[in-house]
């Protein structure tokens, strides 16, 4: 290996100059101290022997042009993996605590202030800079290679997320600070002053706009954050493993050494997190979405991933989409407003299903609402949308007449009925919204059979006004027709409609009340219309107008001992999917 | 100890492909019926130890709080007689369909289901239509076993529903349609109750036959339907296909399809967290304060003044002497015979089969590879029947559960497999429990947080060949003077319906003769007695007035275990 060598010979090299006067060192001092200051009598000129890289002797160049080149190479990734980091941190920034305008611009703020710490900090490394320099390279690998792994899974813990997250971009950004004045210290014996600024900050800025251009359009949509993350963490390391070899004439053996294990033992910790990313998102699976993964998690019920592309979010479960932020607007003003509309009361309001907060934002546009009980199988859902939908949801889950529920809803209905006679307070509903994914298996499929729209009867008022949603009429018609038939068999008055959503496609919902009743004609005035970006008095009726090709069906009706809908869903399904 | 409760190559399969052993054996608790007062049973103190006891009448004694004896004291209130009196020797009722409950659910410690009875099973419907479990004719929806009802563990993946459809040959499945249409052919001669069954020389001569001859005869040598054969005699009858007659081979196929074309998976099947239990819970809250737990019935001999029982407390203690006009003894046929020897019970050819049932506390459901989670779970390559899972019918498909794990002791000799169950500790059934969960589910010790196992020495009474004596078996119910028998024994089918029909049977029989009886003593009491009787029945085929929902009907369900319905 050319860098057993080359370590042998600097260390020789180091013992001979030793003794010998070095321009501006007031003594020789220690090895390290003195090594280093010998790197101005490395003259450029002398290392043009053909191909090797290392000195021949006692007096051969200190840097030769080769370790040079390696050298601007690590300004390069220094450059890039610097700003990755900063870009990091401050996409995780918006995504968790939302608002990226202000996230972005905080984070680029304290990033760029800790940047100035560095570079004020590097004025105090007086001896050993080559060293310095290697070590801050495995701090930055170390601390900027978890750093995005690391926020996600501060990410559960609500308060500390804040000291977290600032807390590593100040260390990232210190670390980052003090690379470029330390190299330039190196390089400056090499160099002629114009040319290392000019050499140095090309490089620095070419590096930044690498960082910046590979970020949005290969790292993260290709390997997510983490693994971006993991990835610039272990080029950092690589650095100081080449760091070793380009700047071998100032290091001692033992400091080779030490930084060449370090560096491994990052490479294998990194590499390792890099493979155990796999658990938390899998390569194979952002290849399923058209748009970057910014958050996964498997939640004790279902896998959840939410995209961010541009201004684009998207919440998927179990890989299907709950919405796209581009019209899920028309989908929850579909889904909330006719059933408001048609009830003769709206105080006390039972969400299904819906934890992502924007069926409750629809519903908090009407004044009348006092109680809201959310009830949604999976905390990972609510608190995904407290932080990464909260704009979208407009903070509707921190609203005080929310009464939010983790229970499966068939359980909770049931066991809800069961203490109702009992203990009599259990006041009934005004107005359910049932807002559950597609029934594409027995669990789900079990939240639109018969049985449950029993069990929710129990829960409502004589006069109460539901919202179903109910897949889409036009690409799963038999199952849209058979919750319709199932809701009615339940003992409601049913009025089918839909409304279009584009990234759904054709969307179906049946509204429904226990007593008979007329679908609404216009939406009255307690609501602010004007705030609607899709409903109007023009629309309404017209969504309750089916189209030949979406229109009732012959089916039958879903219970849960056969869960017809689940196989009508299933057939329905695989017929689009050819 | 493995190897001795789940077979040798079973055993050696388990061992070899379990990396290392668990760390500590899971907690638990050994639980079974109570043996002090069996004991006392089997050895009874002298007669001449009653001479000072006090002494009650009462007009009927029920013995035994299993399904039967509790029908009969439903039967008997439902029309009319509410002067009884039921003893029980265990501290809870139920029999072997009872059932245990944690802060998460209830679940089963045997029974824990019930197939729709046909509509001319008009009794047990009408107590259906009364706990709420129908609705007009209609079965509650909540109760039917929600889908995925089954799923068989089969070469490293569950697969939908119990036969094993992946990489069925043509012969396989020729073989599977050609027994689906011999069952069908028999739907009719074989009922439940099986006493309604046909009982023609032609039918009994299926009993001389063991259902694996019977199998043979038919050319029926699919593994996968062998398979799909042996394991319904296991999960039904605790016996081997060669040990099971014929005639009960055919019974389990045809007399649970009330259609022909359900002669393979059998008409729908009714169930309830805590199994049968549930079914308990009701005819105990009907019965009210006339249960009377911890009393042990040692002797039942026939006096001038009326059929003495000799009684025990749960104390060892303390002895008391009823005197009634009638006796139903509703308990194992084995026990009936020592307590009334001078019945001359028949023994013959009676065996009953051990079996071991766990509950497995889970903090959280392991995952397993292939099909979702049903509600039965069973494994193909196993000597234990799979599990149950109690929370499946509620619809809590995530997080804490229980599963209820089911081993029979299939020996060909019942008294070998009981000798095996009794030398087992609790530590040796929670490993065989495991050790045979572990395959399909690798994770499963991160997610158990207690095991706890019953033993049932005497669970099933076992339809060997030649139980039904050429026919006098169906005579086995006749009553004795004043002492009627009732007990799924009697059929010699450990099912539901059996102890129910003779529980009904023989309150009947107390009831005619008791009716009979008063219309001699005065015209009044009479028609008092005559309108209760019919309303009882009345009540029992059509309840009169039908709530409005399955809700509604499910809400006066759950209170009636407090009182009678109206
Ligand atoms: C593991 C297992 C699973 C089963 N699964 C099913 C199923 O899914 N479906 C089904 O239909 N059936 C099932 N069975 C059969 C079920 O147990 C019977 O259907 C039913 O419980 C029989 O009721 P029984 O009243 O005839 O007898 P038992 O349940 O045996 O009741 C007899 C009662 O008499 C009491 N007794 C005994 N001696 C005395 C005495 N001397 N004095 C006072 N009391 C006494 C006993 O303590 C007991 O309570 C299962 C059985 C077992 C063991």
């Amino acid at each position: 290996m050319a860098g057993d060598t080359a370590d042998d010979t600097a260390d020789e090299t180091a013992h001979d100059a030793a003794d010998e006067p070095v321009q501006g060192s007031p003594s020789p001092g220690a090895d390290a101290a003195s090594r280093e200051r010998e790197a101005p009598r490395a003259a450029p000129s002398s290392s043009e022997g053909p191909g090797s890289g290392s000195p021949e002797g006692p007096d051969a160049p200190r840097l030769t042009r080769a370790s040079r080149t390696l050298l601007f190479l690590t300004v390069l990734i220094i450059a890039t993996s610097g700003l990755v980091y900063e870009l990091l941190a401050g996409t995780v920034a918006s995504y968790v605590l939302g608002d990226s305008v202000t996230q972005f611009s905080t984070t680029i703020g304290t990033y760029l202030f800790a940047m100035g710490i560095g570079s004020f900090l590097s004025r105090f490394v007086k001896r050993g800079v080559a060293r310095r320099f290697l070590e801050v390279e495995l701090a930055a690998a170390l601390v900027g290679g978890l750093s995005a792994p690391l926020l996600f899974v501060g990410f559960a813990q609500a308060e500390a997320f804040a000291v977290l997250l600032y807390g590593t971009i100040v260390v990232i950004g210190t670390l980052v600070g003090l690379e470029i004045p330390l190299l330039m210290r190196i390089l400056k014996e090499e160099l002629a002053f114009e040319e290392l600024v000019a050499r140095v900050l090309t490089v620095d800025y070419i590096g930044a706009l690498l960082g910046s251009v590979l970020f949005a359009i290969v790292f993260v949509p290709t390997l997510g954050i983490t693994r971006t993350s993991l990835l610039f963490g272990m080029l950092n390391a690589l650095v100081a493993l080449l760091g070793t070899t380009a700047l071998a004439p100032l290091l001692t053996r033992g400091d080779v050494l030490r930084v060449r294990v370090l560096a491994a033992l990052l490479l294998v910790l990194l590499g390792g997190t890099f493979a155990q990313a796999d658990r938390l998102t899998s390569w194979t699976e952002q290849s399923l979405y058209d748009e970057p993964i910014v958050f996964a998690e498997q939640s004790a019920y279902q896998r959840l991933v939410v995209t961010r592309g541009g201004p684009v979010t998207s919440l998927f479960l179990d890989g299907n989409l709950q919405f796209s932020s581009v019209d899920e607007h028309r989908y929850h003003e579909a889904l909330v407003h006719p059933a408001m509309a048609a009830a003769p009361r709206r105080a006390r309001v039972l969400v299904l299903g819906g934890g992502d907060g924007l069926a409750l934002r629809e519903l908090f546009r009407w004044p009348e609402v006092e109680h809201v009980t959310l009830v949604d199988l999976d905390p990972a859902v609510t608190r995904v949308a407290r932080r990464l939908f909260a704009d979208l949801n407009a903070h509707s889950l921190e609203d005080p007449r929310v009464e939010l529920v983790h229970d499966d809803a068939m359980v909770w209905l049931d066991e809800r009925q069961r203490a109702a006679p009992a203990s009599g307070d259990a006041l009934p509903y005004d107005v359910a919204i049932v807002d559950f994914p597609d029934p594409n298996n027995f669990s789900l499929g079990k939240l639109y059979t018969r049985r449950f729209y029993r069990l929710l009867r129990t829960a409502l008022a004589d006069d109460a006004t539901v919202a179903i949603q109910s897949t889409s009429p036009l690409f799963a018609r038999r199952s849209y027709w058979c919750i319709t038939e199932t809701v009615r068999e339940a003992g409601y008055a049913v009025r089918p409609y839909h409304a279009t959503v584009p990234s759904f496609g054709e969307w179906g919902y049946v509204l429904a009340s226990p007593r008979p009743f007329d679908a609404p004609s216009a939406l009255p005035p307690p609501l602010p219309a004007a705030e609607l970006r899709y409903l109007s008095d023009a629309l309404l009726p017209t969504l309750f107008v089916f189209p030949p090709d979406m229109g009732p069906l012959e089916v039958e009706t879903n219970h849960l001992n056969d869960q017809a809908l689940v196989r009508y869903y299933d057939a329905e399904e695989r017929q689009w999917a050819n | 100890m493995l190897r001795l409760l789940l077979g040798a190559p079973f055993a050696a399969k388990l061992l070899a492909c379990e990396g290392a052993p668990p760390p500590q054996p899971p907690e638990g608790a050994l639980l079974g019926p109570d043996h002090r007062l069996g004991h006392r049973l089997r050895e009874p103190p002298p007669r001449e130890a009653w001479r000072d006891a006090p002494t009650r009448r009462v007009p009927v004694a029920i013995v035994g709080g299993g399904p039967a004896g509790l029908s009969a004291g439903w039967r008997l209130l439902r029309r009319g007689e509410r002067d009884f009196r039921l003893f029980e020797l265990e501290p809870a009722l139920g029999g072997t369909s009872r059932s245990g409950e944690s802060a998460l659910t209830r679940y089963p410690w045997g029974a824990h289901y019930l197939p729709v009875p046909p509509t001319s099973n008009v009794d047990l419907r009408g107590l259906l239509v009364e706990m709420g479990a129908f609705h007009r004719s209609e079965p509650a929806e909540r109760l039917l076993v929600r889908e995925p009802e089954s799923r068989v563990f089969y070469r490293g993946f569950w697969y939908p529903g119990l036969y094993p459809w992946a990489g069925a040959s043509e012969e396989d499945l020729a073989q599977l349609a050609r027994f689906e249409a011999r069952v069908a052919a028999q739907v009719e001669a074989f009922q439940i109750p099986s006493a309604r069954s046909a009982r023609d020389p032609a039918h009994l001569a299926l009993d001389r036959l063991s259902a694996a001859q019977w199998l043979d005869e038919g050319g029926f040598t699919s593994p996968r339907l062998r398979w799909l054969a042996r394991y319904a005699c296991r999960d039904d009858y605790g016996l081997e296909l060669e040990e099971t007659s014929a005639w009960a081979f055919v019974f389990y196929w045809a007399a649970r399809a009330a259609r022909p074309e359900q002669a393979l998976e059998g008409s729908e099947v009714l169930t309830w967290p805590e199994g049968n239990g549930a079914i308990v819970e009701h005819l105990a809250g009907v019965i009210g304060d006339r249960v009377e737990t911890g009393r042990a019935v040692v002797h039942v001999h026939e006096t001038p003044e009326g059929v003495q029982l000799l009684l025990l407390r749960a104390d060892g203690e303390t002895r008391e002497r009823v005197v009634a006009d009638h006796a139903i003894l509703a308990v194992p046929r084995f026990v009936a015979a020592r307590l009334a020897p001078e019945l001359g019970l028949e023994l013959d050819g009676y065996e009953v089969g051990a079996w071991a049932v766990a509950n497995l506390h889970l903090r959280g459901r392991p995952p397993g590879r292939g099909a979702p989670p049903a509600w039965d779970n069973v494994l193909y390559d196993s000597p234990a029947l799979g599990y149950v899972t109690a929370t499946h019918q509620r619809g809590r498909d995530f997080g804490p559960t229980v599963w209820t794990w089911y081993l029979p002791f299939t020996d060909a000799d019942a008294e070998a497999g009981r000798r095996r169950l009794f030398e087992a500790e609790h530590a040796d059934l929670a490993d065989a429990v495991l050790a045979d969960l572990r395959r399909p589910h690798p994770e499963l010790d991160e997610h158990v947080e207690r095991v706890d196992v019953w033993r049932w020495g005497h669970a099933m009474v076992q339809p060997r060949v030649g139980f039904l004596r050429d026919g006098a078996r169906f005579e086995d119910g006749r009553p004795r003077g004043h002492v009627h028998l009732a007990h799924s024994d009697l059929s010699g089918l450990a099912l539901f319906e059996e102890a129910f029909f003779h529980g009904v049977r023989a309150a009947d029989e107390v009831w005619d003769i008791r009716r009979g009886a008063v219309f001699q003593i005065g015209e009044g009491a009479a028609d008092e007695a005559g309108e209760e009787a019919t309303g009882g029945a009345a009540e029992a085929t059509e309840p009169a007035a039908e709530p409005a929902t399955e809700d509604a009907t499910e809400a006066s369900g759950a209170t009636t275990g407090a009182e009678e319905p109206a």
